[in-house]
């Protein structure tokens, strides 16, 4: 792995120009994403799904457009806007012509602002931006670009899919939304209070609060105020250290409703969380493990648990990208025209590797996917997170979820 | 300590003379001739970096080495001058600006921004003002998210630079002319800034912070006087706003932040706070280090860490002190004495570091690849980690390296004192 | 108003853990001058080592061994580092316990990697130990409660009422007098860093597992401490219990409270704009406590040096 981060000092500051894409044997893609810093076990697991899903589904049987292999080169952006702008433009100097990203919506945006003007300014050598895992829905509305296209279902995909789980849950008469104070956790709340009111206007929303992002040291006095306001369940955008802290401080402060997250599973959050998360942990997501859609997901999960016996297979969407790529790249013919590869990924209706169908909407490039609830738990897990022997087990599905979902998205197209 | 000798033959000169115009002249050549050297965009776009991070270290340094005030709060001035910037982009009376004059407007808001707080952090200096700079930094970095109408919240605010009135034809479409536009103003706020340290403000500064009492004795309000320094400093960590603004086209909650404000601590104290040129070494080392090193390897911050601590341990004067170090002995014509002595104390040094930060690698790469792939590759030489050989490879660089450096050092000793003694002195 | 009772509970917790790091800090800081920003890193190792203990010793082992081993490093700091640094005068001092802060928490992330790890509070402490109405008091909090006490008595006891402890208060104002005494002020210097570092090991061991244990954890307490003995005034050992104190309570009743800036803007007299979010002032209009819970300690610093530099005890300027 460290041979293909390598190569990217030769470009930084060579004197040479890099040969272009046209050149070379390989279809590169740039994954960058934090691989140092606080974020980094994240972003090295992420880049670890990338490098053996390349290697996996589409070396392994003769890459693209005849032979030319998928190569994923690591860049580090240390999870800033500024370290990212400039990492894409080292990946771009390479000739490197596919961006992945997914962690942290900030770093998002300031990728497929920068990625727009680029390709504006640049029609020579124009560069996608595949999204695979930051949700702020703005990214496939006000924001959206030709060029940027996400893998994941957004914040208010998930919220609608998790609503329409609660929606029929009658015991849940009082709900608390609490979240970190940003983008995304204001995303979070404002599609559970709007979901919420339109399914289930008799739910009380007892709190709907936002804490400082990665500032609280102690959740407690949140905690308190959910177990007074006596609510039956708790949403929650958080992730990270503000998600584990948040979680274990409800659950150890008396609170015994179910706790619907985003992001409490795997790099680490599964094992802290363990017997203390087992009955309360829900969470949306995509790309079920437990159970597992077929024996081919199986052996996947297994050969990468062979290679990795510390990661996770935890962004299972990542599969997706890279098979939809290859796929892309495939029927358009071409691997350096971006436009034409853009133009087959657009509508493109594709089998998960998980199980269900996945079509990439063209008015705004967003995913539409199947959308599961899960619990954590120790019971029925085939594949557990983190070695932990806790994992996440489908509770309900939402198939194809808010495929009619209205988009402010007004895409001018190359 | 403060004194460049090439100074104090300028004001002997009596102003504006060749030698003191000279490395101006020559940073200039050199600034113009970078982007035919290093062509790439990528280098380029690093090339900004520095040259964002110099003026922001510079203005620093008017604080920390000029003014004896130790600031952890900085990153502020920058980035609110930067938001300005990003909001002027987006009004649409930025069709009608020169894109060149945005970081002026960047400036004057930081300037207006440090007034403010000055008023009151200047009071004292030492720890008070360096605990008031903290609890402004804090409250203004959580501030950024809060206040979305202003800080755009996480996400940032971001602009389009192409908007802006052509300047001479010029639309700053591509990095190269972006290159040119923040070259310039580099260079007239480094010449600015070295101007103000030489004015009597400038001098007050240097004499408040050695000694506060006997300024005040002399009749100058020793707060006036820091005061002053703040607001300039504000001023032009402002103008590396507007150029930040101006390169990277969006500004976000992380160019407020601690870890920013630590950061440019780091950048000028490994440079230099005694040497006016210092902070610009420190900023393109450091930038160096952040764009390259990391590409290298994941545990580049550790190298940062280790480097920054043994600086502060082993040469407080930064890198650029330890440059100044040598003017004597090359004065002196006895800089000879020390090529022999350094060869045999620094190469093993340096091997010694090949060593440590080879047996470091290679203990990160055996924990953390995946199972199979022991194949690594290290200072150009690919090799298995399950092997035994590199280890002791490494292991008998790092402990001959040390042993060899530790042997030689005394006689590197001995040939500096000799070296920094004019021949005829009693040794 | 049995939340009220709970909420001073939890704010004490807090506030206690907050003195045991801050005790330590500002006696390193009023005799040695060094703002030392490595303290909370110091915290962070007391978690690590308690928890690497804990997986062969148990917690209690732990919580008896690790702060020791803190406090060997500490002093291993003080003897090899800073004495060296201090020859230069205090802003190189306190910025190599700056870049030291950096180094640990690198080290620590070479040594247990990036993530959490599972450090757990130990079973006989687990569960609830009694319930105000329907709020459970964990048994681990009172727990700290009592320990912290009996950390501040003991603390209080060796410093007023011990030979070593007037030798220590002697030291704080007139080193030199003391040293002409015959004293070792060196070992003094010493022994108090090692001391100091060995109670902020205490508290990173008791709240690891609670606060949860990874490597951000240093810079997320961060510079609270030393907003925290500002506050209190230098070298004051009550004034820094007090200042804990204050800013746990703050924190804690200012996140439990939804106070919004709505309504104390409607009972000025202001008229909400509508709609909000639409107004240039939505931001202000839509502001909470809880939002703004944590920044609160730093505003009070600002007002306080601004207006009382010695802190709330202090006997000098800051």
């Amino acid at each position: 792995m460290r041979t293909i981060v390598k190569r990217g000092t030769v470009a930084a500051l060579s004197l040479a120009v890099m040969a272009s894409a046209a050149f070379a044997e390989n279809v590169k893609i740039a994954f960058i994403d934090p691989l140092s810093g606080p974020f980094a076990s994240t972003g090295i697991n992420g880049l670890h799904q990338y490098e053996f899903a390349a290697e996996a589904l589409v070396n392994a049987n003769g890459g693209v457009l005849g032979g030319q292999k998928f190569e994923i080169m690591g860049f580090d952006n240390k999870i800033s806007p500024k370290e990212s702008l400039i990492q894409l433009q080292v990946a771009i100097d390479q000739g490197i012509r596919y961006v992945a990203q997914g962690n942290s919506s900030g770093v998002a945006n300031a990728l497929t602002e920068a990625i727009d003007k680029h390709n504006r300014r640049n029609p020579d050598n124009r560069v996608l931006f595949l999204n695979y895992s930051a949700v702020d829905p703005a990214l496939t509305n006000d924001k959206c670009n030709f060029w940027h296209f996400r893998f994941d279902a957004n914040a208010d995909i998930k919220m609608d899919a998790l609503t329409d789980v609660m929606a029929v849950d009658d015991s849940i008469k009082k709900v608390y939304i609490i979240g970190q104070d940003y983008s995304f956790g204001k995303a979070v709340a404002s599609a559970a209070v709007s979901f919420l009111e339109a399914k289930r206007p008799d739910i009380e929303i007892v709190g709907n609060e936002l804490h400082p992002i990665g500032k609280v040291k102690d959740f407690t006095p949140y905690a308190r105020k959910i177990v007074a306001s006596g609510a039956d369940a708790v949403i929650t955008g958080n992730w990270g250290s503000d998600m584990l802290n948040l979680g274990r401080s409800i659950i150890e402060n008396g609170f015994e409703g179910p706790i619907y997250t985003y992001y409490a599973a795997a790099d680490g959050i599964t094992a802290a969380f363990g017997e203390t998360g087992k009955g309360s942990l829900r969470l949306v997501s995509e790309g079920p493990l437990n159970p597992i859609a077929s024996d081919r997901a199986a052996e996947y999960v297994k050969a990468f648990k062979a290679k990795y016996p510390d990661g996770n297979v935890s962004q299972a969407r990542i599969t997706n990208v890279i098979e939809m790529l290859a796929r892309a790249i495939n029927d358009a013919g071409t691997a350096t025209d971006v436009v034409a590869v853009a133009k087959a990924l657009e509508g493109m209706e594709h089998d998960s590797l998980w199980g269900g169908k996945i079509l990439m909407r063209p008015q705004d490039h967003q995913a539409i996917q199947d959308v599961h609830i899960f619990a954590h738990t120790n019971e029925a897990v085939q594949f557990d997170y983190d070695n932990s022997g806790y994992g996440m087990v489908v509770e309900s599905s939402v198939v194809m979820a808010s495929a009619d979902a209205p988009t402010t998205c007004n895409m001018t197209r190359p | 300590m403060m004194q460049n000798p090439d100074n104090t033959q300028g004001r002997m000169d009596g102003g504006i003379s060749m030698r003191t115009a000279m490395p101006w002249i020559l940073a200039a050549l050199l600034l113009l001739v970078m982007p035919f050297v290093f062509q790439s965009n990528s280098a380029i776009t690093i090339m900004n970096q520095m040259g964002i991070t110099i003026v922001f270290a510079l203005s620093y340094n008017m604080l920390l080495g000029q003014a004896g005030m130790l600031s952890f709060g900085h990153a502020v001035y920058m980035g609110v001058g930067g938001f300005v910037c990003v909001h002027v982009m987006n009004w649409g009376i930025f069709g009608s600006i020169p894109l060149p004059a945005l970081p002026l407007v960047g400036g004057i808001f930081g300037m207006l921004l440090a007034c403010v707080v000055g008023y009151f952090s200047t009071r004292k200096a030492g720890t008070v003002f360096a605990m008031i700079s903290l609890g402004v930094g804090e409250l203004i970095a959580a501030c950024s998210v809060i206040i979305v109408v202003f800080f755009g919240g996480e996400e940032g605010v971001s602009g389009d630079r192409t908007y802006g009135l052509p300047f001479f034809g010029v639309e700053f479409l591509n990095q190269v002319e972006v290159y040119y536009l923040t070259a310039g103003w580099l260079l007239i706020s480094a010449m600015l800034m070295y101007l103000f340290s030489r004015t009597p403000i400038g001098r007050m500064a240097n004499a408040v912070r050695d000694n506060p009492e006997r300024a005040e004795f002399l009749g100058y309000s020793s707060r006036w006087v820091r005061y002053n320094s703040f607001v300039a400093a504000g001023f032009f960590a402002g103008i590396a706003g507007g150029l930040f603004a101006i390169n990277y086209e969006i500004l976000t909650e992380e160019n407020l932040n601690l870890t920013t404000s630590g950061s440019i601590l780091l950048v000028t104290f490994l440079g230099g706070v005694g040497v006016f040129f210092g902070p610009v070494v420190g900023a393109i080392v450091f930038t160096l280090l952040q764009t390259v090193l990391s590409l290298e390897t994941e545990i580049w911050s550790l190298y940062v860490g280790a480097l920054f601590v043994a600086t502060v341990m082993f040469f407080p004067s930064g890198l650029a002190g330890v440059m100044q170090m040598h003017v004597v002995p090359i004065k002196l014509g006895k800089w000879r004495l020390l090529v022999m002595p350094y060869v045999t104390t620094l190469v093993p040094a340096i091997f010694c570091i090949i060593g440590v930060s080879g047996l470091i690698e290679v203990l990160f790469h055996a924990r953390h690849a995946a199972i199979g792939e022991t194949e690594m590759t290290l200072f150009w030489v690919t090799f298995q980690h399950t092997a035994i050989l590199p280890w002791v490879v490494f292991a008998l660089l790092a402990l001959s390296g040390f042993w060899l450096a530790r042997r030689n050092a005394p006689s590197l000793l001995d040939a500096w004192h000799r070296a920094n003694t004019p021949d005829g002195a009693d040794t | 108003m049995d939340l009220i009772l709970v909420n001073l509970i939890d704010g004490l917790v807090t506030g206690l853990l907050l003195f045991m790091l801050s005790a330590g800090l500002t006696l390193i800081f009023s005799m040695m001058g060094v703002l030392n920003f490595a303290h909370a890193s110091f915290y962070m190792l007391g978690a690590y080592f308690a928890y690497q203990i804990s997986i062969y010793l148990g917690f209690w082992m732990g919580l008896l061994v690790a702060p020791p081993l803190v406090g060997i490093v500490g002093a291993a700091v003080e003897r090899y580092g800073l004495r060296r640094v201090h020859q230069y005068g205090h802003v190189p001092e306190l910025i190599f316990t700056f870049g030291l802060a950096l180094l640990i928490e690198e080290l620590v992330k070479f040594i247990w990697g990036n993530d959490q790890i599972a450090y757990r509070i130990p079973e006989i402490l687990e569960g609830a130990a009694f319930s105000i109405s329907s709020y459970d008091i964990p048994a681990y909090k009172v727990f700290m409660i009592f320990l912290s006490l009996g950390i501040f008595a003991g603390l209080l006891f060796v410093l007023t009422r011990t030979r070593v402890g007037m030798i220590i208060q002697a030291a704080l104002s007139y080193p030199r007098t003391v040293e002409a005494l015959g004293h070792n002020v060196p070992l003094v210097f010493m022994g108090v860093f090692g001391v100091g570092t060995a109670l902020a090991g205490v508290a990173g061991v008791i709240a690891g597992p609670v606060l949860s244990t990874f490597p951000g954890m240093a810079f997320v307490l961060g510079s609270i401490v030393f907003v925290t003995i500002v506050i209190g005034g230098l070298g004051s050992l009550g004034g820094a219990l007090v200042a804990a104190l204050i800013i746990g309570w703050m924190t804690t009743f200012a996140k439990a409270y939804n106070i919004r800036m709505e309504d104390i803007l409607t009972s000025l007299g202001f008229t909400k704009p509508e709609p909000v979010w639409d107004s240039a002032w939505a931001d202000l209009w839509t502001l909470t406590s809880p939002q703004i819970a944590d920044i609160l300690p730093y505003l009070l610093m600002i007002l306080i040096l601004v207006f009382r530099p010695h802190g709330l005890f202090g006997k000098r300027d800051v």
